[in-house]
């Protein structure tokens, strides 16, 4: 569904990405793994047409999405959830929905999608005419990937949805991704919380420096010794406490 | 008694009309972080729209609305012709661009009609006064509070009612995000200098209204006032446009009743210390953004 091949990219003369290749397919629930500053967020910034590959191409149901502005990325069916969630603080919680509607003209749609949205998040439902900055982090998180779902798209993008989150509100975004796969959702998630993102994907890339070091299955990467402590760092050795995460 | 009414009244008009320059500049600046220094202009081009139809048969209502149309277009057409492409190069080449078209456009006025100032064309009644419990008032500065404040409760209601004026609010918070929700940056940023030119229009029908005339550098203390009321208020809010718009105004009425005649001179110091003083204690200006 999703291909990127060799996708170069820089932030002026500092080079980002020195060409990650990454395959998405129907209905997959894929992680992207790597320590702060591997290129993460910028491989999604490039998809989401924010960031202009300088090299390599990417295709999206075998359409290439070269050149397109972010406005007409999100027409193709990719939604991002982005890093630090990004929701508008000033505007209500059903502002912040109705523009993740923005490019649906049918209204009763929306009406039957936010009403949705309420019951999947009742957190959100109950709040629906509160100011959006006045939810908590948690809170906010939902509020993202709500605000994402509203252009029912048909790709997922999330940039480490559980950053910054108490412990008990991670295992819930990580119950959210695995019950939105199930549904039939394509995803593509980001994380340095390795080890939930293992248990719930289908397959993964590791990557680092701006290259994908490593793909597979999570059996295959959990059978490479070492794999947390090579790439991600030592905060991560809580394994099993199911809340460990790469340093800040 | 009196005196507080006639206080109030001052500050009201004088504010309110602030508070629509403030709120056109801080429009754009919100969305593209760009202080548009041809927001003065629009003024101007208003101003000489309504000199050119001088002699037409036109109702005066109808010139009216040619030039707040000649502003808006004017708006429009510079963010077509000139901001949007240099808008993906730098912040710096749309600050310069945004004074080579100020430069220009007061150029072109020169050039093209007079250095000299030009009268322009009012209603009859801008110049009346009527009395009311047994006090003066001016009839401009109540229209100009009773159409400001209008124009401010039409806008706040297009910021929170409609789907665009929604888009419009959240890309001057985040504009990235924004048209990743699949808003077009062509469509908000157009819409925005439509309404600040719009806006622009509006007050240069009170602004002309004081002196009755037009000339090339008409623009460039409206340009001041709107920014010093959007730096005292915070450029981050645009609620923070409003307020910092009645401050000034509640500053300039101030100084000119209660100081000294002597002292009345000096008022730009004072308004441009409390400036300084705002940003040295309160950067961020008094309403905060976020
Ligand atoms: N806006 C930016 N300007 C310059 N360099 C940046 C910018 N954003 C990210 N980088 C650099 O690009 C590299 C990749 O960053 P990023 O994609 O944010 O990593 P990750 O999301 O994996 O933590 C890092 O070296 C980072 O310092
Ligand atoms: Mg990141």
């Amino acid at each position: 569904m999703l291909e990127l091949k060799d996708v170069h990219a820089q932030y002026g003369a500092i080079v980002a990405l020195r060409g990650v290749s990454i395959h998405v397919a129907e209905g997959d629930l894929v992680g992207l793994l790597g320590a702060n500053g591997a290129g993460k967020t910028t491989t999604l910034l490039t998809i989401a047409g924010v960031i202009k590959p300088s090299r390599g191409e990417i295709t999206f149901r075998g359409v290439s999405l070269a050149g397109l502005p972010p406005e007409m990325i999100v027409r193709k069916g990719i939604a991002m959830v982005p890093e630090g969630r990004e929701i508008f603080p000033t505007l209500t919680v059903q502002q912040n929905l109705r523009l993740g509607a923005f490019i649906r003209r049918n209204r009763v749609e929306y009406r039957h999608d936010l009403e949705e949205m309420g019951e999947l998040f009742p957190i959100l439902g109950e709040r629906m005419h509160q100011s959006a900055g006045t939810l908590s982090g948690g809170e906010q998180q939902q509020l993202a990937i709500a605000r994402a779902l509203m252009s029912r798209p048909r790709l997922l993008i999330l940039d480490e949805p559980s950053l910054g989150l108490a412990p008990r509100l991670v295992d819930q975004v990580f119950r959210l991704i695995a019950r939105l796969r199930r549904e039939g959702m394509t995803i593509l998630l980001v994380e340095q919380n390795v080890i939930q993102t293992l248990r719930i994907v289908d397959r993964a890339y590791l990557i680092s420096m701006g290259q994908v070091e490593m793909s597979g299955t999570p059996e295959e990467l959990k059978r490479h010794v070492d794999m947390e402590s090579v790439y991600l760092g030592a905060t991560v050795a809580a394994r099993g406490g199911g809340q460990g995460r790469g340093a800040p | 008694m009196n005196e507080a009414i006639r206080f109030i009244v001052d500050v009201a008009s004088l504010g309110s009309l602030y508070a629509l320059m403030a709120l056109g500049l801080v429009l754009v600046y919100g969305i593209l972080r760009l202080v548009n220094f041809a927001y003065g202009e629009l003024i101007m081009i208003a101003g000489y729209t309504l000199y050119l139809l001088s002699g037409s048969p036109l109702p005066w209502l109808v010139m009216a609305a040619c030039a707040v149309v000649a502003a808006l277009a004017a708006s429009v057409l510079t963010e077509r012709v000139a901001f949007r492409p240099v808008r993906e190069k730098s912040l710096t080449a749309m600050l310069i661009t945004s004074f080579a078209v100020s430069t220009l456009f007061q150029n072109a006025a020169l050039l093209f009609i007079s250095p000299r100032a030009r009268l322009v064309p009012l209603p009859d009644l801008f110049s009346e006064s009527i009395v009311i419990g047994g006090m003066l008032f001016f009839v401009r500065e109540l229209l100009a509070i009773v159409v400001s404040i209008s124009m401010l409760v039409l806008f706040t209601a297009l910021l929170n009612r409609t789907v665009l004026g929604i888009a419009l609010r959240a890309a001057a918070d985040n504009f990235r995000m924004t048209r990743m929700l699949g808003v077009p940056a062509n469509l908000v940023i157009g819409v925005a200098f439509a309404i600040s030119g719009f806006l622009a229009g509006i007050v240069a029908l009170f602004w002309l209204g004081r002196t009755a005339s037009v000339m090339p550098g008409i623009g460039l203390e409206p340009l001041i006032v709107a920014f010093v009321a959007t730096v005292l208020g915070g450029m981050q809010s645009l609620v923070g446009a409003v307020v910092g718009g009645y401050v000034l105004a509640l500053m300039t009425v101030g100084i000119n009743t209660f100081l000294p005649q002597a002292l009345v001179d000096y008022r730009q110091a004072f308004t441009f210390s409390l400036v300084i003083l705002i940003l040295l204690f309160r950067p961020e200006g008094l309403v905060r953004g976020k």
